[in-house]
């Protein structure tokens, strides 16, 4: 097989895991800060598909564009749902704290279900069938977009952290929740800001998901399930390992793909997933528990 | 006055059984007697085959007056979901034989067909099999296990078949094919017959790569890319809806197009195929079981749903289920009964000549398999199936190669 043909499947499977990866960047924005893992997180991500799939159908706004607005509504709900559902659970033990969001994610899909049927929904631009030529390389255009928006939402969301006083105080809450107490942080309201800022990523992540994948109600579930192996792999807590999970396991799905069997792609993910529990269990770029 | 009482003895006790037993059963026999024929109908209404089954939905919701019209008794419907998952098939075919059902209808997918099998022959309540191509349904020895469909041996036997036809009437024909097939019951089934049967065929092409994927595959970029890298000259295929459609987005965006998609199943020829891709939608061949449009039952059929969904064209899903039920209604009628022995003996010697699909008619053989049935090809063109083989059902001639995807914008 041509090395282009290697080429073209890798390039495609890095911008598809770029997207995977700011969606997982959610599930480590919020384990990592509220110490809390989001069941519902893939759930969470339909909705902002969904949105995106109604704005485009109604009014025939693009997801490019659609994407902030989407981030901030699902940003509103994050920190409602953290103020008003999940604060009064983050003392309770995991599996309370467990079933609520199964709960809520089962909640979603049915909602969904009700609303929107159970058919496929698809969002058809302009250039949705476009593709970029570069030499003998052929790039998905809707998968390059998807990919640099990612970068860049994912970009700025480390600035925040980095730089902006709100970013740093969120940090503090992660590295020491009794001191972040003592020096009078409101703690709740920075939880809540946290699983908001983390709904946003997911919200952006679903906007730009579909236009590579279409949407059903019954996708939430496969996506949550996509974000733990990467967030695991990457090393849960960790921004830049989400990230780097996500490329890792979009490349290797792609190429698993082509060097073996399609059918067998998530096979080969899982099998990263269990080499990094066997060999390096804080995952690639995650902390080890001291 | 002094009552002596009677001792029990074992005779008495099983008298007093016997009557408990018959009034017990009472009721039920009543039941067996009267009112219309209860149906549950499974099909997978929702998960990842919902778009099918909702769309096999509509040929039972255009039943009724049909039924009316051809002087078939009333039967009354019980609906039922698969949720497009083998467990729940099956505990959905068991509640709807506990509530009721004296007959089951279902489910388009042979491993929720399997299962739900299994509980009808348990329960000795008849199932009649509207769409299902597993061999095995029909070869297991099962007694109330009714087929109006092909198996997928015959859907390729008249698929090659049909193949030929197409070829000889254009005057040309692919030397090289890459074959990729979903990795479920069916593309599984589908597959190996290719593979067993191709030969026997003297097809003039051969098989360059086999790409199997997953039915619930998000992305078929990298299965696309990977037949494009084999360069054949046309892709035979054995899909569902949402991946017929993400092969047809790939083979655009990775700019290419073969001489002929030649698909052994459903999707291709699917409304929502159409309504989502429009003019990226004409061309592609489908060899599958369908309806003869030559046929007065079909022409019926097209109208009834032409007034009752306007926009949807006739298909198998509609057609099948319709027939499925038409099986039923003409069982039913002559049996006189619902007793399940007796409408399953009713079943199996229908024989019914005026019906709407490709075909001598349905009528069953030993096994349960209706042998009449047969596939047709049929061509997209301009938002439509047109069948273009047999001769005796055609209602066009095929077109070839394939027009350039690039060029249709």
């Amino acid at each position: 097989m041509p090395f282009d043909v290697y080429l073209n499947v890798a390039i495609g499977g890095v911008l598809t895991g770029l997207v995977y990866g700011l969606m997982a960047l959610g599930l480590s924005v919020i384990f990592g800060v509220v110490r809390v893992v989001n069941f519902a997180h893939g759930e969470m991500m339909s909705i902002a598909m969904f949105l995106a799939v109604v704005l485009f159908s109604a009014f025939h706004l693009d997801p490019l564009i659609m994407m902030v607005p989407i981030a901030a509504v699902l940003f509103v709900f994050g920190y409602a749902l953290q103020s008003g559902l999940i604060n009064p659970f983050i003392a309770r033990p995991e599996h309370s704290q467990f079933l609520l969001l199964v709960a809520l994610g089962i909640i979603i899909v049915n909602v969904l279900l009700i609303i929107f049927g159970p058919d496929a929904r698809t969002v058809q631009t302009a250039y949705a069938f476009d593709s970029f030529q570069l030499g003998p390389l052929l790039v998905d255009a809707t998968k390059v977009y998807a990919g640099a928006a990612a970068i860049v939402f994912a970009a700025l969301l480390f600035a925040f952290f980095r730089f902006t006083l709100i970013g740093t105080a969120i940090r503090a809450c992660a590295d020491n929740y009794t001191g972040a107490l003592v020096v009078g942080l409101n703690v709740n309201r920075l939880y809540a800001l946290t699983f908001g800022i983390g709904a946003a990523c997911v919200g952006a992540a679903g906007t730009m998901m579909t236009l590579i994948v279409d949407v059903t109600p019954m996708i939430g579930p496969t996506y949550t399930l996509l974000a733990f192996v990467i967030v695991i792999t990457g090393g849960l807590g960790s921004m830049p390992g989400a990230l780097l999970g996500g490329i890792l396991i979009g490349l290797t799905e792609a190429l698993a793909g082509l060097l073996f069997t399609p059918s067998a792609k998530s096979m080969f993910a899982f099998g990263i997933l269990v080499l990094v529990l066997l060999f390096r269990p804080q995952g690639i770029l995650g902390k080890r528990p001291a | 006055m002094n009552r002596t009482p009677m001792p029990t003895t074992r005779r008495r006790l099983l008298a007093g059984a016997a009557v408990t037993a018959a009034a017990i059963a009472a009721p039920a026999i009543v039941r067996a007697q009267s009112g219309p024929l209860k149906v549950g109908v499974l099909l997978p209404r929702s998960g990842f085959e919902a778009g099918i089954g909702q769309d096999c939905q509509r040929g039972v919701a255009i039943a009724p007056a049909i039924l009316k019209s051809i002087g078939l008794p009333e039967l009354a419907i019980m609906d039922g979901d698969t949720e497009s998952s083998v467990e729940t098939a099956r505990a959905r075919a068991a509640k709807m034989v506990s509530d009721g059902a004296q007959c089951l209808v279902g489910a388009f997918d042979s491993g929720q067909t399997l299962a739900i099998a299994q509980v009808a022959e348990q329960n000795g309540v008849p199932l009649i099999v509207n769409i299902a191509a597993a061999p095995q349904l029909t070869e297991q020895g099962y007694k109330f296990v009714f087929r109006n469909f092909p198996t997928a041996g015959m859907i390729l036997s008249d698929a090659f078949t049909d193949q030929k036809e197409v070829f000889a009437a254009v005057g040309q024909s692919p030397k090289t094919v890459v074959f990729m097939h979903v990795n479920d019951t069916f593309g599984t089934a589908m597959a190996k017959g290719i593979n067993l049967l191709m030969p026997k065929f003297d097809m003039p092409y051969k098989i360059l790569d086999e790409i199997a994927y997953d039915p619930a595959a998000r992305d078929l970029s990298v299965e696309v890319t990977k037949a494009k890298a084999s360069n054949p000259d046309a892709l035979l295929v054995v899909s569902r809806l949402n991946d017929a459609m993400l092969i047809t987005r790939e083979l655009v965006k990775q700019r290419w197009t073969p001489q002929a998609i030649m698909s052994m199943g459903p999707g291709w020829y699917e409304d929502e195929y159409f309504k989502t891709l429009g003019k990226l939608a004409d061309g592609p061949l489908s060899f599958a079981p369908w309806f003869d449009p030559n046929k007065k039952l079909a022409q019926q059929l097209e109208a009834a749903l032409a007034k009752a969904y306007p926009g949807v064209n006739l298909n198998t899903n509609h057609v099948y289920t319709f027939e499925a039920l038409l099986v039923a209604a003409d069982a039913y009628k002559r049996a006189g009964t619902t007793d399940p022995k007796a409408l399953a003996e009713a079943i199996r010697s229908t024989n019914i000549t005026d019906n709407a699909s490709i075909g001598g008619g349905i009528a069953f053989d030993a096994k349960g398999q209706n042998t009449k049935v047969k596939d047709g090809a049929m061509q997209n063109r301009n938002g439509k199936p047109v069948v273009v083989a047999p001769k005796e059902a055609s209602n066009a001639q095929p077109e070839w190669p394939l027009k350039p995807y690039q060029s249709r914008t």
